[in-house]
């Protein structure tokens, strides 16, 4: 019994991960309406920005968790400035096709450099050791990503579904001709809520970087995984894909316990179980 | 017109067939570097490997006599079917003769299996099974750098016999994980020790956490880790994170390459026990090797022993090569003839090839150093002990290999 709650915490942990990622794909598929596969590469930019900062300028971890996520963030935006926007209004496969594309280029270029087995990057000294729960022994650092990929993807939901930019946004998707009728700069906006999106994977890729080695292939790897979650949580819902991160990650957990071998293709499991009882995913609406 | 048009396209035809045949006895060599390029093993064996087989062609001398020698690579992913086509079109079209490296033992057994179908050659180097030149192996197969026998007697049965008696298993989920497990399992049994369990996971896990619980919860006093390269990797690293290695349990990393160690850095790898058969600082021979791999390499890393291993079983290929004066394009033939010959190389030394296609040579039991050892880059190990030849390897008599009964 002890070791079953130690296995639900550590998939809570790892839910924390795939809820960040999933979260800024749905902000960016409910606002764009693209599936933006570079989504891993960017999370993976992330972590490679933090371990630029402390080995190149010697900035910490604490800075490395705000300006990772602008630095690269804006490169995201600068991606949907020159690329991206063009394809507004075509089919989903071009933007898949683009973005699949970039991530490709993106992970390419830093194998090059890096190689596969990556970069070590350690705990920062304020969060190593560890408390005994009594059932488990929890490293500090896993708690942090826990309450701080919570707090970050309640602040995205109240930000998109309660603040009046939020209204503004959602508006922007519904109707961009109103809003803009309204002098509200659409394709500003669109830019900027892309550039939260990657901001959100940049910050997950920071958080990664002390558990995992910084590796090119780091996002590659996970991203499959957050499709499939996107998936069952409901393509564009934002509650809908924080919940089914979280939800997953733990059932991904048990599964480690109860039968390991299946560890990695539950989740798409329980992806074509939900596609078949329930096309739009579990929170999703029918359009 | 039209006859003269005729006897043009014979002569094309002709030219043509006469092109693709290739003759018994030419000078002309096609090497097939088959490996991991861009996943978890790339950087113990990858472009790397690629590197060491230039490195052997140039040092052959085989050019300057005459000889045309192309090395050309693949990516086989990790993946048994991707690696077998690969092998399959480099045979049959490009007219291969030597597939080399293939780590990953899944995808090394199946191309050793068409390597026999083919009478082609595989110098496998990557690969760990020790069932290559067990109840796998052929005629057409040579195992060089190390296999999963080595790597039970130098870390497992060293490990057991300092006190750890207990062991629990992390296995990755393929056949070199299983091969390492049963082999490690023989050695800590041997050596009057027990495996209270284990558990396996999948290839390429980016996160232990679950495994790493119960193998603390095993309270074993050693945990095997069955897994090599990247998983190895993140299993260490994060059973530093959830306080195993300071509860008193110890980590034993089966199979590790100084490219693990280099990504892991020292402060998370010190004093953990390893197996090799050839580290870049050993002597004056592997020292000068590596200084001018490293030269060539875009990230400036040192060989690891698999890269070593190409370097080393090409180098013989050549020399047999240059004993026959030329490529009978035979895969057997060649074989037996590498067998005759003793390996002497300045990177492992002087060892022989076994019936069963087994490399004998020197293995080493290495510890990782502290940060303040360390002298600089890539200085990581400090020898604990030489395992001579005859007992890194599986003794003959006991070898499962069909050849050898007859």
């Amino acid at each position: 019994m002890q070791a079953l709650y130690a296995q639900l915490l550590v998939g809570l942990i790892n839910g924390s991960f795939y809820a960040l990622l999933s979260l800024g794909l749905a902000v960016i598929f409910g606002m764009l309406n693209i599936i933006n596969f570079a989504h891993g590469a960017l999370y993976m930019m992330g972590a490679f920005c933090a371990y630029f900062l402390l080995n190149g300028l010697g900035l910490n971890y604490w800075y490395a968790l705000v300006i990772a996520p602008v630095a690269v963030g804006i490169f995201g935006m600068v991606l949907e400035r020159t690329l991206l926007k063009w394809l507004a209004g075509l089919d989903h496969l071009y933007g898949l096709l683009l973005t699949f594309g970039i991530a490709l280029i993106i992970q390419g270029v830093f194998q090059n450099y890096f190689g596969s087995s990556g970069l070590p990057y350690a705990i920062p000294p304020q969060l190593q050791g560890g408390m005994n729960l009594g059932f488990m022994f929890l490293p500090i650092y896993r708690g942090w990503v826990v309450v701080f990929s919570l707090v970050v993807c309640l602040a995205t939901w109240y930000l998109i579904e309660r603040t009046r930019l939020g209204a503004y946004l959602r508006a922007a998707t519904e109707n961009p001709n109103l809003v803009r009728a309204f002098g509200i700069n659409v394709p500003r906006m669109i830019t900027l809520t892309y550039g939260l999106g990657i901001g959100l994977a940049a910050l997950a890729g920071v958080l990664s970087a002390p558990i995992n080695q910084v590796r090119p292939l780091m996002g590659a790897d996970l991203i499959i995984v957050v499709f499939a979650v996107v998936v069952i949580g409901g393509m564009g819902s934002i509650m809908g894909s924080v919940i089914t991160g979280f939800a997953l990650g733990v059932v991904e957990g048990l599964t480690k316990y109860f039968y390991p071998e299946a560890s990695n293709t539950v989740v798409f499991v329980l992806m074509v179980l939900v596609l078949l009882v329930k096309p739009t995913g579990l929170t999703g609406r029918a359009t | 017109m039209n006859r003269k048009l005729s006897a043009l396209m014979l002569g094309t035809a002709l030219a043509l067939a006469a092109g693709t045949g290739a003759f018994a006895g030419d000078k002309v060599v096609k090497i097939g570097v088959l490996n991991d390029m861009s996943g978890l093993y790339a950087d113990l064996a990858g472009p790397g490997s690629v590197i060491a087989a230039q490195m052997a062609v140039e040092d052959s001398g085989l050019t300057k006599k005459g000889w045309k020698i192309d090395v050309i690579s693949a990516d086989h992913q990790n993946k048994p079917d991707i690696g077998v086509n690969i092998a399959r079109q480099w045979i049959d079209v490009d007219k291969v003769d030597v597939l080399a490296d293939v780590p990953t033992s899944s995808v090394a057994l199946a191309v050793s299996n068409l390597a026999q179908e083919k009478n082609s050659i595989l110098l496998d180097s990557g690969a760990g099974t020790s069932d290559l030149t067990n109840k796998a192996c052929t005629p057409n197969t040579i195992h060089w750098t190390y296999d999963t026998y080595t790597l039970a007697h130098g870390t497992g049965t060293a490990l057991t016999k300092a006190g750890g008696n207990t062991w629990f298993f992390l296995t990755a989920d393929y056949a070199f994980g299983a091969a390492i497990e049963r082999d490690t399992t023989a050695a800590v049994t041997a050596a009057g020790g027990k495996v209270v369990g284990g558990v396996k996971h999948p290839l390429n896990t980016a996160d232990f956490s679950s495994f790493l619980l119960q193998a603390q919860a095993s309270k074993a006093k050693v945990i095997g880790l069955a897994n090599a390269g990247g998983d190895t990797v993140n299993a260490i690293k994060q059973a530093a994170e959830f306080g195993i290695t300071s509860g008193g349990q110890k980590l034993a990393s089966l199979l590790m390459f100084v490219s693990d160690v280099h990504a892991l850095g020292l402060q998370t790898a010190k004093g953990l026990n390893l197996t090799e058969t050839f580290y870049w600082d050993l002597n004056d021979g592997t020292r000068a090797f590596s200084k001018r791999f490293q030269d060539r390499m875009k990230n400036h890393a040192m060989p690891t022993m698999v890269q070593a291993g190409v370097y080393s079983s090409l180098l013989h290929y050549f020399k047999a090569l240059d004993s026959l004066g030329e490529n009978p394009h035979d895969g057997a033939k060649m074989v037996a003839k590498m067998k005759t010959m003793p390996t002497d190389d300045p990177v492992f030394g002087k060892g022989s090839i076994e019936p069963n296609g087994r490399v004998l040579h020197p293995a080493y039991l290495f510890e990782v150093k502290s940060p303040a050892e360390s002298k600089g880059p890539w200085d990581y190990y400090k020898l604990v002990a030489t395992i001579p030849a005859n007992e890194a390897f599986t003794p003959l008599d006991k070898s499962t290999c069909p050849l050898l009964k007859k």
